[in-house]
């Protein structure tokens, strides 16, 4: 047999989503060798980034909680800083992965299926990471953790429901189980096939364990096929929910510059367009890494070039939007936050960076040779990850930073401990995303195998 | 739940059955119960709703475990504390409940009478004496700070000679044989040296020593003393003579170069009485009474220079012409227009100001800061005279100080004689010259020729460091004390504690060197004795209330017969007239709250932005934009550059120098510079090290306080990060400090309003969701009153508890001052300020408050009588509330500010007052200890809060009365009527938030010859 994908070439490259010459066994194969493998050397490489980011996080952490907030650089006027920049971005992030797994599923768009499981992963750390900051950015996490939370008590109080961070509770705590939940429900049937091949006991104990009794029946695929869509049916409106709550942090609030309707849709399309660049920034490296050509083509890329590229162009809508609605409001405190602050005060570079970043890096993607070409969707990523960032920072600090009376106006900027719990973050989500790559099938081989010839057939058949 | 069958008995079954019997089996099967379960577990779709219930014990199981771990967390162990009644109370005494003593905080040798809160024995707080004149229940930022100097860890804590700790016994022993010594030789040898006295108990010991010792001196030294007042005083009339003001009396104030309203031994009757006469939110009263009118004339920028209606800002030395202007102009004998104020724009002021003081004759008053030259004050003297104000707003009195004496030339003397040799024992009581004198007089140097030195100081500082011995100098409150105010009135000083370190008075050690051993108590009892010539009950019963009152009844200075030396006052104007003013000129001035520097080791004062720079723990060189940019510092004020350190220059002055940093102050008078005295401390004292220059260093004892000519500055090219708590000075064209004129308002009230559209009905929130059956309580902010001079900053520190942070934080944005003094500068641009606007901002108590909804756990909620509570313990620090706050008056302790360690901050700790610890926000609570105190005896009573029964701590501490509180439901209370007032608005009022804290827009009296009436209101926010 030739090893599969190698004659890709003669085909329309952009238009496959798995390479030719794959059966259910070489699929299977493949992908599962990641895991039955040994540990190639370039991951320990990359482990001790992850897990070096990972001590600084914990000293961070350890460092945050004898001393206390007044580590990171924020003050009064900019009480919140970093740390809410890096919850709501890491909470975008996760955003492609139910996009992916929930939205296209339902749209019965087949490019999502080899990315889909390494999406999905990739939100549920992505929300692990996000989760910590709210909590721990608080004076006082260990009352913050369980105050917020609706429960009967003696003190006989119940949290406000009239403030957004009550309903970010709800919303993220929400977002994450879902994702949980959608995450090993889509990896029970491959557990099952891993513990069927390894050969070793424990493996296959542990193996067994997580597949949950999967034996594979016609009633299993029947209830498994209807709880995947049902869950898909739930996670959807949470691709919209948690960042339109999110949103409604800075919304609801009436700081000029948050005071805006505009918030829930262009906060959602935000987080879809940094999802995306995420996907990809993970992805292509992976994917070469592993040498997974076969099954990640260069359709999936090319994909998710196209909704980065229509994403964004909303996010561009967003920002050309908040001018608008600040001329039309005709309330100069708007005007001065949005028209002059951002584009000309002192953290104008800031704004401009973002501009590049998001409006201006991603019209290279009009171009099909650049969505053609991995390296080019990497980099280009890399530079929305990081203007999502900034975009974050424009709408938490350039607003508070002048608000209302000019006497209180005063400038931010993140420390090195600020710094420690952003980069510490990344190397969790490394470590996270490399035992996930390392020990789970990163793709889903199930749902590839419904990719191949063969079973469209019977797909086709059983759907009739 | 019932067991189902597993689907292999079924199969089983199935399989047992034949034929027929299979068919009816199947449909037996399918109809049993547990098939039908079977389905539902295997295919949920069609599942109906589970139906399980957990039984009442199992629930109450499940709870109770629940509860029990969640109870775990909660089982700290709580250390040990013992609480033990008192076997006998002691009378008065009622735990929980403060006793007020009356007592004194003198500065300078000057007192301001007190009342003193008490807790357990533990002073609190300082507030005014309501009896005395000096402060008629109001006081100023340095008393408000005083009680923190009594607990400062840094006092010095025992004697020592050498450096090695001795006891006050050993001190008396050992200097017992010196003074039989020195008595044998008449005193010769023997110095005292002083600050200021006007104590008449210390007088008399000097009298008592000099007498028993004739050729003992005595020398006086203050570095921010008043010799020029003295020196022209002396010079105008041939005599010294006390001179004081009446502002109550006076329609039209020429303020030269002087801070009366912040500095000076009267500076809180002055701010009250001028205050008084600008009260103008009433309107009828306004109509009726009129408004004074103030011109100002200054080199730097000062609290006074911005209240003022018309300001110039000239050169120090151009200060003087104008006196000089003034004079010529008012037809006083010898007077000559200097050039500068000869012809053009500079010369139409002079008039203007001459027409309208010639218009209030007997009615204005012309004054000097204690800074400005002595000619110039005898030259006003002069012009007082012939504006016929002696008398009437200028009163001339006997002296206060117990010997008036030109204390630059008493310290040189000193000098010289122990550089002589001539000095054998010096005894230095409660002055610090070492770092105090002017660099050209060296006392280090002076000390070391001394055979025997003895410090009295309240710190082990920088002349203790020179001194064989040192002794712990007792803190004003802690200690018996007599001084007197700027009106000669005298005040018996009680002490609220016992000397926490065995701190000694500057009597006790005079007793000393007299071979007497009575302490401070018996000291001053004995003097009074003498002084009132009773003894027995009626001295007991004159001693109980001269202490209950807090001052001695009529004790004032005597009214001195006081005429104008007519050639004195030629003199004075010939010698100004040949004064040039230099290219660049520098000022030296006593620090608005350090004074000069013996309140540098107080943190509250040091924290505690300063009026105009609005900088903290550090003083600069401040100059104006347009000086900075000649001497090549670039533009400082661009937006954006604020942001930036500041560069740091080197000041030379006739071939001294000191590296300092700059700080611009738009509006200072351009080709000068002023430099504040009190810093750059050289002590262990945590607070003061490292705060600061110490401009002793560039000042010479021949010009202490105006240098015209051979001032050099550098810059270095390095830059010095300052911390300031406000970057930003323009108002940015919006509406947040309004004002008008006084014509404008008198003639349309409301004029001064911008045209908002508010619509009250915008907002999601239930709109009167609050209703107040009882109080509902308010404040007032008089705009036009406030000086900016930080009384009720530091006021409200003391009462609330809140921590310093050091200047880091306060760098950083994390000043934690619940109330805060907004300062705008208002003009076309920084080079040329029109108004310098002051606006006090703390909490606003919105009704429709942005923080209470957005708190996630409801730690801050609307109280039932109108307040906006905040729950510290409730408290998770999401800090939410602050970013939704527009007026950012929200305070957050980002790291544990506040001391928990040192004992001795613990006592003076408000015990009425939660001591926040990390992670929560903080803010104005409206004094809500105050409230529920009148609460609690309104009710013991069975009666209502009475209007002013409440008094916030920031309200009583306003010299100027800016500050009205009470409740908006009583249609009389004082803040209603102010509340009614057409001046009255709310700060953003376009946000809806319906703050309880109003403004009374800031009303100015300009003169319409200088300043025509304009068609437009003045609309005070245009900047």
């Amino acid at each position: 047999m030739s090893p599969p994908g190698s004659s890709a070439a003669g085909l329309d490259a952009d238009r496959i989503l798995i390479a030719p010459g794959h059966d259910a066994a070489t699929v299977t194969e493949k992908i599962s060798s990641v895991v039955f493998g040994r540990t190639p050397k370039w991951m320990f490489a990359v482990w001790a980034v992850g897990f070096a980011l990972v001590m600084a996080l914990l000293t961070q952490l350890a460092k945050l909680l004898f001393v206390g907030t007044g580590i990171w650089g924020v003050n009064i006027p900019v009480a919140w800083g970093f740390a809410i920049i890096n919850l709501v971005w890491w909470i975008g992030i996760g955003h492609a992965g139910t996009l992916i797994s929930a939205i296209l599923l339902l749209l019965n768009q087949k490019w999502r299926t080899s990315i889909n499981r390494f999406a999905e992963a990739m939100t549920l750390f992505a929300v692990a990471c996000a989760v910590m900051f709210p909590v721990l950015h608080t004076g006082r996490p260990w009352l913050a953790f369980y105050w917020l939370l609706p429960y009967p008590n003696t003190m006989g109080m119940w949290p406000n429901f009239r403030s957004p961070l009550v309903w970010d509770v709800f919303a993220i705590s929400t977002y994450g189980t879902v994702s949980l939940l959608f995450w090993f429900m889509g990896l029970i049937p491959d557990f099952a096939t891993l513990r069927d091949r390894t050969a070793h006991r424990s493996l296959r104990r542990l193996f067994g364990f997580l597949a949950m009794g999967w034996r594979g029946s016609a009633r299993h695929w029947h209830n498994y096929e209807m709880a995947y869509l049902l869950l898909a049916g739930l996670a959807t409106p949470l691709v919209i929910s948690v960042h339109s709550v999110i949103s409604f942090d800075f919304s609801v609030a009436q700081v000029p510059g948050w005071h805006a309707t505009i918030f829930p849709p262009y906060f959602v399309a935000g987080a879809v367009f940094a999802g995306f660049a995420m996907v990809l920034l993970l992805a292509i490296p992976v994917r070469r890494a592993f040498n997974l050509h076969d099954f990640i083509t260069s359709r999936h890329l090319q994909n998710m070039g196209k909704v980065m590229l229509v994403t964004g162009l909303v996010v561009s809508y967003g920002y050309l939007m908040e001018f608008f609605f600040a001329w039309y409001s005709g309330n100069p405190f708007e005007i001065f936050a949005i028209a002059e602050n951002r584009p000309t005060g002192p953290y104008k570079w800031i704004w401009m960076s973002l501009i590049f970043c998001n409006f201006l890096s991603i019209q290279l993607l009009w171009l099909k040779k650049v969505r053609q070409s991995p390296l080019l969707l990497w980099i280009i990523s890399f530079i929305v990850s990081i203007g999502m960032w900034l975009e974050r920072f424009v709408i938490v600090v350039i607003s508070l930073h002048r608000d209302f009376l000019p006497s209180s106006w005063d400038m931010y900027a993140g420390t090195r401990w600020d710094w420690a719990f952003y980069l510490g973050t990344i190397g969790f989500f490394l470590c996270l995303m490399f035992l996930f790559v390392r020990f789970v099938p990163m793709i889903a081989m199930f749902e590839m195998k419904h990719l191949l010839p063969e079973s469209k057939v019977k797909g086709r058949a059983k759907a009739h | 739940m019932k067991e189902s069958e597993s689907l292999n008995e079924i199969r089983a079954r199935l399989q047992g059955s034949r034929g027929a019997s299979y068919w009816r089996s199947l449909d037996e099967l399918a109809g049993t119960n547990a098939f039908r379960e079977l389905l539902h577990r295997e295919f949920p779709r069609h599942a109906s709703e589970w139906d399980g219930s957990l039984d009442r014990r199992r629930f109450v199981q499940l709870a109770s475990a629940s509860l029990a771990l969640a109870g775990l967390a909660g089982c700290t162990r709580q250390p040990i504390e013992k609480i033990v009644p008192y076997v006998r109370q002691p009378e008065q005494l009622v735990p929980g409940k403060p006793l007020y003593f009356a007592t004194v905080h003198a500065v300078g040798g000057y007192a301001t009478g007190l009342l003193a809160e008490s807790h357990n024995g533990r002073p609190t707080k300082l507030e005014g004496n309501p009896e005395h004149p000096a402060s008629l229940g109001r006081s100023d930022v340095r008393a408000q700070a005083a009680v923190l100097d009594l607990y400062d860890p840094d006092r010095s804590q025992a004697v020592t000679h050498l450096g090695q700790i001795r006891t006050w016994g050993a001190f008396v022993d050992a200097i017992g044989p010196k003074v039989t010594a020195l008595k044998a030789l008449e005193g010769e040898g023997l110095r005292l040296l002083t600050g200021t006295v006007t104590s008449p108990t210390v007088a008399a010991l000097v009298a008592e020593l000099r007498a028993a010792m004739p050729k003992a001196r005595w020398h006086q030294h203050e570095a921010a003393g008043r010799d020029h007042v003295r020196r022209g005083a002396l010079a105008a009339f041939g005599k010294p003579v006390e001179t004081r003001y009446d502002l109550s009396r006076a329609d039209v104030v020429v303020a030269l170069d002087s801070d009366f309203l912040t500095q000076g031994p009267g500076a809180v009757r002055y701010a009250l009485d001028f205050a008084r006469r600008r009260k103008v939110h009433d309107l009828a009263a306004a109509r009726r009474d009129g408004m004074s009118r103030l011109y100002a004339v200054e080199s730097g920028v000062t609290a006074t220079g911005t209240v003022a209606d018309h300001r110039l800002a000239v050169k120090p030395t151009e200060v003087a012409h104008f006196a000089l202007a003034l004079a010529a102009r008012l037809g006083v004998a010898g007077s000559a227009a200097p050039p500068f104020f000869a012809d053009g724009e500079r010369a139409e002021w002079v008039d203007a100001v001459a027409e309208d003081l010639q218009a209030h004759r007997g009615r204005c008053l012309v004054l000097a800061g204690d800074e400005v030259d002595a000619e110039v004050h005898t030259l006003l003297h002069a012009v007082n005279a012939a504006l016929g104000n002696a008398g009437t707003t200028v009163i001339y009195t006997e002296p206060v100080e117990a010997e008036p004496v030109d204390q630059a030339a008493s310290l040189a003397e000193l000098v010289a004689d122990a550089r002589a040799g001539a000095v054998d024992t010096l005894v230095i009581l409660g002055a610090n010259p070492v770092y105090d004198a002017p660099a050209d007089v060296d006392l280090a140097a002076a000390l070391a020729e001394v055979p025997l030195s003895v410090h009295l100081g309240s710190h082990v500082d920088e002349t203790a460091g020179h001194c064989h011995w040192h002794l712990p100098e007792a803190h004003q409150l802690e200690t018996w004390t007599d001084a007197r105010a700027f009106d000669g009135t005298t005040s018996i000083g009680q002490p609220l504690i016992e000397p926490l370190y065995g701190g000694k008075t500057a009597a006790e050690v005079l007793a000393v060197f007299l071979g007497r051993t009575l302490n401070a108590h018996e000291l001053l009892r004995e003097h009074w004795q003498t002084a009132w010539q009773t003894t027995g009950a009626d001295f007991e019963t004159r001693w109980r209330k001269v202490l209950h009152d807090g001052l001695v009844a009529d004790s004032a200075a005597a009214p001195a017969q006081a005429s104008v030396d007519a050639g004195a006052a030629g003199a004075a104007a010939a010698a100004i007239a040949g004064w040039t003013s230099g290219e660049l000129e520098l000022a030296f001035r006593p620090d608005p709250h350090l004074f000069d520097g013996r309140f540098a080791n107080n943190g509250w004062l040091q924290e505690c932005p300063r009026p105009i720079t609005k900088l903290t723990w550090e003083n600069a060189l401040l100059m104006s934009p347009a000086t900075a940019r000649g001497l090549g510092l670039g533009d400082l004020t661009a937006d954006g550059d604020q942001y930036l350190p500041t560069p740091v220059v080197e000041l030379t002055v006739d071939g001294r120098g000191l590296e300092i940093p700059v700080w611009v102050v738009p509006g200072h008078a351009d080709g000068a510079l002023t430099l504040h005295l009190g810093y750059g401390r050289d002590f262990a004292g945590r607070v003061a090290a490292g705060a600061g220059v110490n401009a002793c260093a560039v000042r010479a004892a021949a010009a202490p306080w105006r240098v015209a000519q051979g001032v050099a500055v550098r810059a270095l090219g390095r830059r010095y990060r300052l911390a300031s708590t406000q970057d930003h000075h323009s108002m940015e064209g919006r509406h947040i400090v309004l004002g008008d004129r006084f014509d404008n308002y008198l003639e349309h009230p409301e004029a001064y309003k911008p045209h908002l559209h508010v619509d009250p009905s915008l907002t999601l929130m239930p709109e009167d969701e609050f209703v107040y059956d009882g109080n509902n309580w308010g404040m007032s902010v008089d705009l036009t009153a406030c000086t900016g001079c930080n009384a009720c900053v530091v006021a409200c520190q003391a009462e609330n508890n809140v921590p310093v942070v050091g200047k880091d934080q306060v760098a950083k944005g994390r000043e934690m001052h619940w109330i805060r003094i907004d300062r705008y500068y208002q003009g076309v641009d920084a080079d040329r300020v029109e108004a310098v606007l002051h606006q006090p901002v703390l909490c606003m108590h919105c009704e429709q408050a942005p923080c209470e909804v957005v708190c996630p756990v409801a730690a801050t909620v609307h109280s039932a009588d109108g307040l906006n509570d905040m729950i510290y313990n409730r408290c998770v620090g999401t800090r939410y509330c602050s970013n939704n706050c527009p007026y950012k008056v929200r305070r957050f302790n980002f790291l544990l500010y506040q001391d928990w360690e040192t004992p001795s901050l613990q006592l003076g700790r408000n015990p009425d007052v939660t001591v926040r610890s990390r992670g929560v926000m903080e803010k104005c609570t409206y004094c809500v200890q105050r409230i529920s105190r009148a609460r609690i005896a309104a009710k013991m009573e069975d009666r209502e809060i009475r209007d002013g029964e409440v008094v916030t701590a920031c309200q009583q501490a306003c010299p100027s009365d800016a500050l009205v509180f009470g409740d908006m439901n009583d249609p009389g209370s004082a803040v209603a009527r102010a509340k009614a007032s057409p001046l009255d608005y709310s700060l953003l009022e376009e946000l809806g938030t319906r703050p309880h804290t109003t403004f009374l827009a800031r009303i100015r009296n300009p003169n319409p010859k200088l300043e025509p009436p304009r068609q437009r209101p003045d609309h005070g926010a245009h900047a």
